[in-house]
């Protein structure tokens, strides 16, 4: 799944200084394989803002699948039944999945997994920021799915065509599993809705917490995502935030009558008149302060990753040193 | 963009497809524990449905051991690796114990969740806590070994469902089988510190190998009768001369012996458990028990 990530080059990629004849002749193929709605590939030439923008989507977007996955695996061990816990098993390992092939799709941009990994580590590197909330209980993982990845879907279906090819291809592969992913959560919910009293009030209190912050996943509102209309002109993002927001609530409005649940937005009502949602305000003080580092389980989270680095670093070190070894008899 | 206003529709029509996921595709003759629940007769007797109990709760204490290390491993493709092996030993887990509890008219969940610390009946080696990855290493090498040599003589059961259960789990654990031994020999033949921490492990987790060839628990008349003699299920001592020679084998491809150390009493397959095994279960049942009852 992925968040919203910002793009920052505001002047359309080109360098400021005067281009050589090979960087303008790159430049001209550039804009004419976007202007044709076709696709860049590692090896073409690429405006630098370009690349920067892409390895820093991509990677935030893999560490969100690794960092992802822990508030999952906190209830592999007490899945209430065998069943579940296969499923919930195989969802958290498909999400490291993900996590590899996107840091590979990084990779092709010029910016090896080690040092995408060490930006993690040392919190210079950004992940979805609600993986940064606890997943207090079995109900979440219903609501998890249901939300967080439903709205990765609404982002990620999208960027299929995304014009970064690697990229794009990722996407495809991820989004198939995200679809399985999001119906096993859609399932977890209804199931505890129809089940006695107490499991119908754990999946309306996972709903409650889970409902604002997975609208936040699409960002900022339009008129305070500057940065987006350059990632749009590159074809990497297709639909503003705002855009996507409305077919997100749009979809769960409808699947929330379903579960027999609610929303917790008593505002939300959608607008005749401008064919829009209305939704309530966002806490966008809270978003940028989870985002900030101050959520309930940032220090959690890293800590955990940091944690599984350094205790694995002796085997990553005996296979680096055996595959030495074995390279040095070969030759 | 006219063009892409079309192709999102579809995009959006795609939407939470369950047929698109790749990960519900599975071979057509795939044979699933809810499968066993409604097809087929139950095991022939008592003795049939608790050696289908023993070979599931080995795999059940073990898989629920491996989940734990999905997001912990040293590198993604081992969270991947082991996650994976932990899946199929869950999945062989479930198919067991569904057979096994159609005897007495349970589910797998009635057993795995309802049932008391000296009702398992797995083995010790199952239960011994992961340590670190070495420790990990070392038990799914014994296991693996073992359920592999287990699983190709099971594969020929007079029990039908023993046999298909068995026939396609020996396919799974041969992977684990081959995962656990390329591990071995990077860590043995890795660096220093890798070498002493295999060597280490390897010693720790062999008091509890001997429990795994016992034929003790066999000896049970119903057990022989229906079990052993009736070519159900094989008396684990027919396992062991194998079973020495391809540990033994990769051992000494790591640079690591044969540890002389002696075996622990084991007696899992009577209910009497290590330390370990009520920690695991409160874990595990916790959430089922709160609820009496619920379905989920």
């Amino acid at each position: 799944m992925a968040e919203h990530t910002s793009t920052q080059a505001g002047d359309g990629g080109r360098l400021q200084a005067v281009l050589s004849p090979e960087d303008e002749a790159g430049q001209a193929r550039f804009d004419e394989i976007i202007a044709q709605d076709s696709r860049i590939e590692p090896r073409d030439w690429m405006p630098e803002g370009y690349r920067k923008t892409l390895t820093r989507q991509v990677s935030q977007h893999a560490h969100s699948e690794i960092i992802g996955m822990q508030p999952e695996a906190n209830w592999i061990t007490r899945a209430p039944s065998l069943k579940r816990k296969a499923i919930l098993m195989a969802k958290v390992q498909d999400e490291a999945g993900h996590g590899l092939y996107l840091y590979s799709a990084a990779e092709t941009l010029g910016t090896p997994r080690h040092v995408l990994n060490e930006q993690l580590l040392t919190g210079r590197a950004k992940y979805s920021s609600i993986f940064n909330y606890p997943a207090r209980t079995w109900a979440d993982m219903g609501a998890i799915g249901w939300l967080v990845d439903g709205a990765a879907i609404a982002n990620q279906v999208p960027l299929c065509r995304a014009s970064y090819g690697p990229y794009g291809r990722a996407m495809v592969r991820i989004c198939k599993e995200e679809s399985f992913h999001q119906r096993q959560g859609f399932e977890i919910l209804l199931e505890l809705s129809r089940g006695t009293a107490e499991q119908k009030k754990m999946a309306q209190d996972a709903v409650n917490r889970f409902y604002e912050p997975s609208l936040m996943m699409f960002g900022p509102p339009d008129a305070d995502s500057p940065n987006s209309k350059q990632s749009m002109a590159w074809n990497i993002k297709r639909f503003s935030n705002d855009d996507l927001r409305q077919r997100f609530v749009g979809m769960i409005v409808e699947q929330a009558k379903v579960l027999g649940l609610t929303l917790p937005d008593p505002d939300l009502r959608f607008d005749e008149e401008s064919g829009k949602w209305i939704h309530k305000d966002l806490n966008w003080d809270e978003f940028k302060a989870v985002l900030a580092g101050n959520g309930p389980c940032n220090a959690q989270r890293l800590q955990r990753r940091r944690e599984a680095h350094e205790d694995g670093a002796w085997v990553r070190e005996a296979a680096a040193a055996y595959a030495a070894k074995t390279n040095e008899k070969a030759a | 963009m006219s063009g892409h206003e079309t192709a999102d529709l579809d995009e959006f029509q795609s939407f939470g497809d369950v047929t698109a996921s790749a990960t519900r595709v599975t071979p057509g003759n795939a044979l699933r524990p809810e499968d066993i629940a409604v097809q087929g007769e139950p095991p022939s007797s008592e003795a049939v449905a608790e050696y289908a109990l023993w070979l599931g709760d080995d795999a059940l204490i073990l898989a629920q051991r491996l989940s734990w290390w999905i997001s912990r491993a040293p590198e993604i493709e081992e969270d991947i690796a082991l996650g994976n092996i932990a899946l199929d030993q869950l999945g062989h887990a479930r198919s067991f114990l569904t057979y096994a509890g159609k005897f007495w008219g349970k589910t797998e969940d009635d057993l795995a969740y309802w049932r008391e610390e000296e009702e398992f009946r797995s083995c010790h080696l199952m239960e011994q806590p992961n340590g670190d990855f070495g420790v990990t290493i070392a038990r799914q090498l014994f296991v693996s070994v073992y359920q592999y040599l287990l699983y190709t003589r099971l594969a020929e059961s007079a029990d039908s469902t023993i046999a298909a259960i068995a026939a396609k789990a020996v396919k799974e654990v041969d992977y684990h089988r081959d995962h656990a031994a390329q591990w071995t020999l990077r860590l043995g033949r890795g660096t220093e510190e890798s070498a002493a921490r295999i060597r280490r492990a390897v010693e720790d987790l062999w008091p509890y190998v001997g429990e795994l060839f016992e034929d003790q628990p066999y000896a049970d008349q119903r057990m022989h009768d229906d079990v052993v003699a009736a070519g159900v299920g094989v008396a684990p001592s027919t396992l062991r001369a194998e079973w020495d020679e391809q540990i033994a084998a990769i051992l000494a491809e790591a640079g690591l012996e044969v540890p002389q150390v002696p075996f622990a009493m084991g007696g899992g397959r009577r209910g009497e458990h290590s330390e370990h095994l009520g920690y695991l279960l409160a874990e595990m049942q916790v959430l089922a028990r709160k609820h009496p009852g619920a379905s989920w």
